[in-house]
């Protein structure tokens, strides 16, 4: 679905992507971890096309994305920080994207599941992070592509809203989606993800799962697995 | 890029700004109609505040646009959209706001004031045509400075310092050049002077329209020849064109390389 070679991108003098081949040819949950600044969010927007790689090549379904932005209708993106438009209402903006991408009726159920009927005529300006980030989800998921890449979704959602978007979550790796995730909540990535993708320095140091880490690192914890490779690198 | 473009002009429609905008023209042109009985002169004042304040207007207006809706921006990007058109559509919507603003508050006051059965009619419309053109050179312009500087305050620096450069220091610099080499033949090379900086080149046109190029002697008379034509009158909508379109282009090249 996803074929990443060798993947290069500096900014200014600091080289962020030492050459990245990542391969996700099934579907299922992928998340990718790492550090701060260690270019998660990097090979996630050159996968959008919103970071110009300096060398390497994307292909999503086998088309080089390079020049192109017609693939990007096989891709929902959750942004890292919910930033709209504050001069627009919800139902504005959500009729807006659809306007612009093609029609759906998901967005009522999701809507449902937020709970979101009661901002729908608020201006996205005056709504609170979390209120923002559901709005976001409801963006993301209404278009019901075959790749997710979800950029920090739990970021100020309460336990309930939590609880909904794991089973959001699963719902459509059900589907047969290829779902990418980053969080920095290890237990919401051992709860939901079939996959770790671990990137350190610019490249990818594992691609496993979760139980390949456990081995790999000799502990029996994920969330010591993750910490005994920090350790190990920066020491 | 039609869809961008019609989101970015109702969200600038819908900006009190744009209203200021409309209002200060529909004021300016009542005041300068009604209580002044020299249509030619209403005219001249009209050209010398759109000469000046439009492509400011047009720069300031450009730069904010563009930062402020960066969020917006990047949804877009997002989605399954050209870049070229997104950018494309955002800058035609703030330089068709901005020019409806423009061409509906000096339009009216006109109109109220029986434009359409005066001679004045000519003139008025070249005004307006020029205005127009200010309008998405100095929006182009402004486009290109916000989408090279991701810095706010730089930007906003740049571009003011275009517009400053360009609506007076040019034309200090450009008087002195002639100063300075009075012994030799300067017509051409006034006359490429003029071309080279659009608010030069509009103003001149402006004025030679009026038919008051006698005061401007000897070059005047060369002016006179050149833009007085229709061969000049061609070549100057030719180069203000030339002065929207490379800057575009700009912008579609510039947005393809960026990241965000």
């Amino acid at each position: 679905m996803v074929e990443i070679v060798d993947l290069h991108k500096k900014f200014g003098k600091n080289n962020v992507l030492n050459g990245v081949d990542l391969n996700i040819n099934e579907g299922g949950i992928f998340a990718v971890l790492g550090p701060n600044g260690s270019g998660k969010t990097t090979i996630i927007k050159s996968i959008l096309g919103m970071v110009i790689p300096d060398n390497g090549t994307i292909k999503v379904f086998n088309t080089n994305i390079k020049k192109n932005s017609n693939y990007r209708s096989k891709i929902d993106y959750l942004p890292q920080i919910a930033n709209f438009p504050s001069n627009l209402k919800v139902i504005e903006l959500i009729k807006m994207i659809k306007d612009l991408r093609g029609q759906t009726n998901n967005d009522q159920k999701l809507i449902e599941t937020f709970k979101l009927q009661p901002f729908l005529n608020k201006k996205l300006g005056t709504l609170s992070g979390g209120t923002k980030q559901k709005v976001n989800l409801v963006l993301t998921f209404m278009f019901d592509s075959p790749i997710v890449i979800l950029d920090e979704p739990t970021t100020g959602l309460d336990p309930i809203s939590l609880i909904r978007l794991k089973e959001l979550i699963t719902v459509e790796k059900k589907k047969g989606k290829a779902i990418l995730i980053t969080s920095h909540i290890m237990s919401f990535v051992e709860e939901v993800a079939d996959q770790i993708v671990f990137i350190l320095e610019g490249k990818i140091y594992f691609k496993g799962s979760i139980e390949e880490l456990k081995t790999k690192t000799e502990q029996n914890d994920f969330e010591h697995a993750i910490a005994n490779i920090l350790t190990k690198n920066h020491a | 890029m039609l869809k961008i473009l019609k989101y970015s002009f109702f969200d600038l429609m819908r900006s009190s700004w744009s209203y200021v905008y409309f209002a200060f023209y529909l004021l300016l042109g009542i005041v300068l109609l009604f209580l002044n009985s020299d249509l030619s002169k209403a005219v001249i004042t009209l050209m010398n505040v759109i000469i000046v304040l439009v492509p400011l207007i047009g720069t300031i207006f450009g730069v904010m646009y563009y930062y402020n809706s960066k969020e917006f921006t990047e949804l877009l990007l997002a989605q399954p959209l050209k870049r070229s058109s997104i950018f494309l559509g955002q800058y035609f919507g703030v330089a068709l706001s901005l020019s409806m603003s423009l061409i509906l508050g000096l339009g009216i006051p006109f109109i109220a004031y029986g434009l359409f059965k005066s001679n004045a009619i000519w003139d008025f419309s070249l005004l307006l045509i020029v205005g127009v053109f200010l309008t998405f050179i100095f929006s182009a312009l402004a486009f290109n400075i916000a989408l090279s500087n991701e810095n706010k305050i730089k930007g906003f620096g740049y571009a003011i310092l275009m517009w400053l450069f360009l609506a007076i220091i040019y034309d200090g610099l450009f008087l002195m050049s002639l100063i300075i080499f009075e012994d030799y033949p300067l017509d051409k090379v006034s006359l490429i002077g003029t071309m080279l900086n659009p608010i030069d080149l509009s103003r001149t046109l402006i004025l030679l329209k009026l038919d008051i190029s006698a005061l401007l002697g000897y070059t005047g008379a060369v002016f006179k020849q050149f833009f007085g034509t229709s061969f000049g009158l061609i070549i100057s909508i030719f180069a203000l064109i030339i002065w929207v379109a490379l800057p575009v282009l700009r912008i579609i090249h510039k947005s393809k390389k960026k990241d965000f």
